[in-house]
């Protein structure tokens, strides 16, 4: 579905990626890990546009999408929960949500699909979203970015400072959108919420995408864990 | 002289200049709110609606009407393209940064004010109101008759500039509906906060910076085809305009469109009232003072939010 290959990338001078390389199917959870500042935000950006890569492709379903407008990239069915969840603080939770109602054409019931993931957010729908707490911010974030129906859904560690009730949710609706058969790329930084989600992990180092493996192989091989995350 | 009718009187004259006012402010505080672009051309933007104003009614000749509403629809259109095609020629190259934009609008300030000299002249060239019955200001005494009401003399107004604060009304609260009500507006109001997010959310949000420059001028064009048939156009006249758009955009909070609205009032009322019983500078010189104490007591304007 989604194919990263070998991109480079940076801030004017600031060489962030060198290398990375991952693919995502439909129906399947991709986890990227590494160290904090390894560049799994900036990899993200990249993908939607925000970073313009250098070298290398990007490609959904078979078309490269890295020379588009930025604007065209969420067009095409990429729907992005960025690190720290960056909402419109001044619009209402409603409008929030149109706002990603409003990327392509999607069938009249999404609205209501993605209000009953979230029935907290159908109760709040005229609050300002710079004034819901945390856990709730999390869930309009990952709301706006269902409401385009997305093929690919890019998480940015959607659980970073939440409670575990909350985690809990957040975790149940990214399973659900795996059985929907979208492509999940997640980063996350907590091992066990990894090992308990992901198909397969690709593990960043230093800008430098150095190794794609199952659940399974990294659950059974502690020394990687340690040697990649410093855990 | 009596102070009531001279207080009404005034009062209208204030409303009339607070009406356009609000319209140019509202132009400059939408581009800066959503751009972040402090537009130092605003003014020939007003200027430009003026001239083209007199170009079209003058074009069209005919009943006065004709003329100006035509002017009314044509002249903030072609100003508002105008405008559109300088943030891409300009604004857009340079990326919009800061610094280099004020030098890119003062360097457009420059050109518009020149071109116009050279096509227009420096003539001041009045437009015709489309109607302009004069309209004696009523008053009231308690004389041996009793309660009175009588209209003292050369007190009045025309029916003109009673039009004028209900079209500035009416098209302010037109703009109010469409950034509020519409998914324009929403798209203006989420390119405002977070403009890469918007992006993200596919917005093409240079399309809408060019939208929202154009928006600007045209309508600080419309407050000057509003105004041009009791001010006559002139190539100059968008000193003033600008100035006094500065003060309410600082004084009302910046970005903040019921600021603008207040602050304008505000302004506008007070220069009315103050000029017509003390002096034209005075009011000025009260409006740059009332700026001042702002800055000093309330930076963030009166309705404006203080950035983190
Ligand atoms: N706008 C920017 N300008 C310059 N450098 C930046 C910018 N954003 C990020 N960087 C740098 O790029 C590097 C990678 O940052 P990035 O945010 O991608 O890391 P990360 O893997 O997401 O880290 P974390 O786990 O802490 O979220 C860091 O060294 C960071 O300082
Ligand atoms: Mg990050």
């Amino acid at each position: 579905m989604l194919e990263v290959k070998d991109i480079y990338a940076g801030y004017g001078q600031v060489q962030v990626l060198h290398g990375v390389s991952l693919d995502v199917a439909a129906g399947e959870i991709l986890c990227v890990m590494g160290r904090n500042g390894a560049g799994k935000t900036t990899l993200l950006r990249s993908i939607m546009g925000i970073v313009q890569i250098e070298d290398g492709v990007i490609s959904l379903e078979g078309e490269a999408i890295n020379t588009l407008p930025g604007h065209e990239i969420p067009r095409r069915g990429i729907g992005y929960i960025p690190q720290g969840r960056r909402l419109f603080p001044e619009l209402t939770v409603s409008e929030n949500i149109e706002m990603g109602l409003m990327v392509r054409k999607v069938s009249r019931d999404t609205r209501d699909w993605v209000l009953d993931l979230f029935p907290r957010l159908r109760e709040r729908l005229d609050q300002r979203a710079g004034t819901l707490s945390g856990g709730e911010q999390q869930m309009l974030a990952t709301a706006r970015a269902l409401a385009l129906r997305p093929k690919v859904l890019l998480l940015d560690e959607p659980t970073e400072g939440l409670q575990p009730s909350m985690i809990e949710q957040i975790r149940q609706v990214i399973l659900k959108m795996k059985d929907e058969g979208f492509a999940i790329v997640l980063v996350e930084q907590r091992i066990d919420a990894v090992l308990a989600l992901a198909d397969r992990v690709t593990m960043i180092e230093n800008g430098k995408s150095v190794e794609t493996l199952t659940a399974k192989e990294l659950g059974a091989s502690p020394d990687k864990i340690k040697r990649y995350l410093g855990v | 002289m009596e102070f009531g009718p001279h207080l009404i009187l005034a009062s209208l004259e204030g409303a009339v200049i607070a009406a356009v006012l609000a319209m140019t402010a509202m132009g400059l505080s939408i581009v800066f709110g959503i751009m972040r672009v402090v537009n130092v051309a605003h003014g020939e933007f007003f200027m430009l609606g003026a001239v083209i104003a007199w170009w079209v009614a003058h074009l069209l000749g005919g009943h006065p009407a004709v003329g100006f509403i035509a002017a009314l629809v044509f002249a903030p259109l072609l100003v508002a393209i105008i405008a559109a095609t300088a943030d891409r020629l300009v604004l857009q190259r340079i990326d919009y940064d800061p610094d280099r934009t004020i030098v890119g609008t003062i360097g457009l300030l420059y050109i518009i004010q020149q071109v116009t000299l050279m096509t227009f002249g420096p003539e001041a060239r009045p437009v015709e109101a489309p109607f302009n019955q004069r309209l004696a200001i009523p008053w009231f005494e308690f004389g041996e008759n009793g309660f009175e009401i009588y209209w003292p003399w050369g007190l009045s107004i025309t029916s003109y500039k009673l039009f004028i604060i209900v079209a500035a009304i009416a098209i302010l609260t037109a703009l109010w509906v469409l950034m509020t009500k519409t998914k324009i507006g929403l798209i203006m109001r989420a390119t405002q906060q977070d403009s890469e997010m918007a992006r993200a959310f596919g917005v093409p949000v240079k399309r809408v910076y060019a939208w929202v420059f154009g928006l600007g001028a045209g309508l600080a064009a419309m407050g000057a085809v509003l105004v041009v048939p009791v001010q006559q156009a002139h190539y100059l006249m968008g000193h003033d305009p600008l100035l006094l758009s500065f003060i309410v955009v600082i004084i009302g909070g910046l970005g903040s469109l019921p600021g603008t609205v207040i602050a304008a009032v505000l302004i506008g009322m007070s220069d009315g009232i103050i000029s017509v019983f003390f002096s034209p500078t005075l009011a000025k010189i009260l409006a740059t003072l009332l700026v001042a104490m702002v800055l000093v007591f309330r930076p963030q304007g009166l309705m404006g939010k203080l950035r983190s």
